[in-house]
Formats: structure tokens, C-alpha cells, sequence
């Protein structure tokens, strides 16, 4: 049985192609995705997330609990309305998903999790928050809008309750305002600035229509993977999944070894793995020939065979930009093969786009 | 949804074919076709002087989304290529049926267009897949 976000006649009456999403039916374009993209980058476009997840904690050992459930560390936020970005990991080290750790207060703490990963994601948590006397509660009664793009503040600003204005003009990137339902957090997973707003499912729709009267453009799921890949950023079940750890998938920076003693669940077997040497790396090419980059695609490299995890055409670089897994050893001459033709590939660092523009060395080497 | 021109013929692939006045046969793919790919960002295109085989790709159209092969809907040699998709392949997007069209076939064996589908068939097609 597919779902539906509470904005789904919404995305209709505007023309939405759409398509199933890990069992949700989900706006691809509203037209072109590549219109799309452009508004994101130049201006300001919004998305329906209210497919995500979210998990409420409560309990007064929730910081205990988080400490040992993520690799990165919640220590690390040092005020309410604070967010960081981290794996779950397995006992093995595998990525059992990406989320968002928002802290709302001592013992009050919310998850973003993916919609893909949502039933076991939840049996987890809640088999490890036992011992700590967690209560887990997801919020599916709660919908979910990013609005995002270099005018993307302004233009939710207007639209927001005004008396939450000035809480919510503070906010310094990775931060949220909450007020009743309402919680806006300067997030998001297209490297440009902007806002992700959770409300209540009942006052969406008004919502969603006040953005478009403020000049947000809506935008697809098309449009939200090459914003997210030009910015560097990860997809969970393409570019990591479990039986690949953070190390393997250019997510080491969000693993906190320190302090030593903090017993994160999988950090025995990172540690094993960092010791006896990463076996494989997640690089960052663009292919300056004409072709599109796809999951799936072989890399050639040196020291064996690896494999093009997200790949796709950049609208803001005009070139083909991916994320590949390839092994440890393999140096700087690497080719894809597509459709039986070798073409090379030039190794860049992520990210590909950042604020709007190509970052040093992206569009040419 | 553009109207389906009704001088075309169709592979179930979704590729058109229209045939001109001196039995030459120009071929695209469907506006239904460029809706599902989404926006297109390279052609491959084949070359003047190919020779084609009937049901074998002979071009390739890329959107950010898929690469899809585009099948020749009748044998013959390759007289003309649109090259302008090269550096606007996103003609086929805005106008898939006209200025959109891929390449012109010299056909070897005109009995082949008889086995394409009528614009009806296609749209009926079309219906089925939607549904």
C-alpha cells in the first residue's frame, strides 16, 4: 500500500509527476528538474519531506542512551536546539542508517530518520533504548517542508508566525526554534542556506500555499538528489548501507573516537577496521567527456574494480559528477566503463557545488 | 501532453516514425517518452551513412534519470542526423515530435512500417501502462 504525505493533492493540482518512493508517492518534477534545480541554487524552492521520520526521546538518560546508540557524538551539542549529523551504526560497523540528532533539551531529543529505512530503524532504537529507559515516539501526525536557496529564509520568514521571527532570524546554521508543534531548523541537503520546518500535518497544506504565494517554487525528488550530490552529501542505501561503515563511505569525519571511553555501538569494529587499514574509500569524480555517470557503473582503477554509487548529471557544473567506493590503493587515473566504452575520470574533493557556485577545481582540473 | 500527430507511426519503445514525402523516414521517440525520462542532457547520435537494422538501437538519449536506447523502427542506411541535440537535447523535451526528431532513415525494406503501430494503438498503449 503506497502512502501519501499530507501535501499530495497539493503536488497534484500543481502538476507533479510522481512516482513511488520507498512505498511513498512522491512529486519526481513538477515539470523540468533541471528548472527545479536552477530555482534551489539561484533563488528558493521547497520540498515535501514529510515522508521522513521523526522520532521523539524522552527520559532522563536520553544523552546516555544517544552516546551509545550514534557514532558521532551528541556531547558534542552544547546547547538546546542544536542538531549533528551522524550514523547509526551496527555491532559490525555497518551503516544502519543517517540521521539527524536534534537536542530540544536535557531529557527531550529528536531523530530524523529516512523513510526507506523507518521500520527498522524504530526496532532498533527501540531494542537499545530499553536498557535506558527511553520512551521512543514517532510523530507521524508531524509533516515536514524544506525550503531552501540563497533567498530561501526571507521568503519562509515572511510566512512565519511573527512572534517567532526574531527566535528564528538568530538561528545559526545546524540550530532550531520550537514553538507548540512547530519546529524550524537551519538544515537542510542541498548545500545552500535555508530552513526545515516539521508542523503539524493539519496546518501543512495552508502552509505550503503561503510559501508559493511567497514566491518558494515548488520542487521534486529529481531536483533534491542533484542538489544534495553537487553538495557533497551522501544517500543512504546508494552511497553507504550496512554492509559498508563510515570509514568506507567519506563519513569518518562524523565519527567521534574521542572521548576514549565513550562505547558507541560498532566502534570496536571501526577500530579493528581503521587499524588493519580501510580496505575501500568513497572518492569524488566529475567526467569532463559527455555521458551521465550511474549507480551501478564499473570504475577502473589501479588496484582493482569499484563501482559508481550516486552518479548523475550536474546542472549547475553541466558535467557528469558522482561518488564512487573503489579500493584503498587506487591512485588518481580512473575510468568508468559505460556501455562498453572506457572514459577517464578526474578525482576532485566534495563538494562539487557549494552556495550556488562550482567550488576550485570542480568545472575544470 | 502534446496531441499525438496522427501522420506517425510507433514502435511499443516509444519511438515515432513519419514518413516523408520521398519515403524517407524520420524518427524520434514520443512525448510520452521524453515525460517519463524526464530532462534530457546528451543524445548520442548515429552516424550518416549507418546502416540500420529494424528493432536495433542505433541512438542513445540520456536524461539526468535513465539512458534509453532508441531503436530503429525500419532497416536502411542513415541520411541525416539532428545535430542540434548535441548541444540542445532538451528540443526533444520541448518539442518531441517536431523539432525534437533524432534521425532520418533511408528504409531498405518499406514492408517493415507496416508493422508499426497507429497513433490509436500507441495512445491505447499508453493508456494500459498507466493504468
Amino acid at each position: 500500500m503506497t502512502q501519501k504525505t499530507v501535501l499530495n493533492d497539493a503536488h497534484r493540482r500543481l502538476g507533479a509527476r510522481m512516482v513511488d518512493f520507498g512505498g511513498w508517492d512522491m512529486p519526481l518534477n513538477y515539470g523540468s528538474q533541471i528548472d527545479e534545480h536552477h530555482q534551489v541554487r539561484r533563488d528558493a524552492g521547497m520540498f515535501d519531506v514529510s515522508h521522513m521520520t521523526v522520532v521523539d526521546l524522552s527520559g532522563e538518560r536520553c544523552r546516555d542512551f544517544l552516546r551509545h546508540l550514534v557514532a558521532n557524538n551528541v556531547d558534542r551539542l552544547k546547547g538546546d536546539g542544536r542538531a549533528l549529523y551522524t550514523c547509526m551504526l551496527n555491532a559490525d560497523g555497518g551503516v544502519i542508517d543517517d540521521l539527524i540528532v536534534y537536542r530540544r533539551g536535557d531529557n527531550d531529543w529528536r531523530l530524523v530518520v529516512n523513510a526507506a529505512t523507518r521500520d527498522k530503524d524504530l526496532a532498533w532504537i527501540a531494542e537499545q533504548a530499553a536498557a535506558f529507559d527511553v520512551v521512543v515516539m514517532e510523530r507521524p501526525e508531524l509533516a515536514m517542508i524544506a525550503v531552501q536557496g540563497p533567498n530561501a529564509r526571507d521568503k519562509a520568514m515572511s510566512v512565519l508566525p511573527e512572534s517567532e521571527r526574531a527566535a528564528i532570524e538568530a538561528l545559526p546554521r545546524f540550530a532550531a526554534h520550537g514553538f507548540g508543534d512547530w519546529f524550524v531548523a537551519r538544515t537542510g541537503y542541498t548545500g545552500e542556506d535555508g530552513f526545515e520546518i516539521v508542523l503539524p500535518e493539519s496546518e501543512a497544506e495552508a502552509f505550503w500555499q503561503a510559501l508559493l504565494d511567497a514566491g518558494v517554487q515548488p520542487a521534486g525528488l529529481g531536483a533534491r538528489d542533484t542538489l544534495r550530490l553537487e553538495a557533497g552529501m551522501n544517500l543512504y542505501g546508494q552511497d553507504m548501507d550496512e554492509s559498508t561503515t563510515p570509514l568506507e563511505a567519506a563519513l569518518a569525519w562524523t565519527v567521534a573516537w574521542e572521548p576514549a571511553d565513550r562505547d558507541f555501538i560498532g566502534r570496536a569494529a571501526l577500530q579493528a577496521q581503521k587499524a588493519a587499514g580501510v580496505p575501500r574509500r568513497m572518492v569524488a569524480l566529475v567526467m569532463d567527456e559527455r555521458g551521465v555517470l550511474r549507480h551501478g557503473q564499473r570504475v577502473i582503477t589501479d588496484a582493482g574494480d569499484g563501482e559508481i554509487l550516486s552518479g548523475s548529471f550536474s546542472p549547475t557544473i553541466g558535467k557528469a559528477i558522482a561518488f564512487a567506493r573503489v579500493p584503498a590503493g587506487a591512485g588518481d587515473e580512473l575510468k568508468v566503463d559505460i556501455r562498453g566504452r572506457e572514459l577517464p575520470l578526474r578525482r576532485v574533493k566534495a563538494p562539487f557545488v557549494r552556495d550556488g557556485k562550482a567550488c576550485d577545481g570542480i568545472v575544470d582540473a | 501532453m502534446n496531441e499525438i500527430p496522427g501522420d506517425l507511426k510507433f514502435l511499443k519503445s516509444h519511438e515515432w516514425a513519419r514518413v516523408e514525402d520521398n519515403g524517407h523516414v524520420t524518427v524520434g521517440i514520443s512525448d510520452h517518452a521524453q515525460g517519463l525520462l524526464g530532462d534530457l542532457v546528451f543524445v548520442e547520435l548515429p552516424e550518416v551513412g549507418d546502416d540500420v537494422e529494424a528493432g536495433n538501437g542505433c541512438a542513445v538519449v540520456e536524461s539526468v534519470k535513465a539512458a534509453s536506447d532508441v531503436y530503429a523502427p525500419v532497416s536502411g542506411t542513415i541520411v541525416a542526423v539532428n545535430e542540434k541535440l548535441a548541444d540542445s537535447p532538451e528540443t526533444i523535451n520541448d518539442d518531441a515530435f517536431g523539432d525534437g526528431w533524432i534521425f532520418v532513415v533511408e528504409p531498405s525494406n518499406a514492408a517493415e512500417l507496416e508493422e508499426l503501430l497507429s497513433p490509436e494503438d500507441y495512445a491505447a498503449q499508453i493508456e494500459d501502462e498507466e493504468h
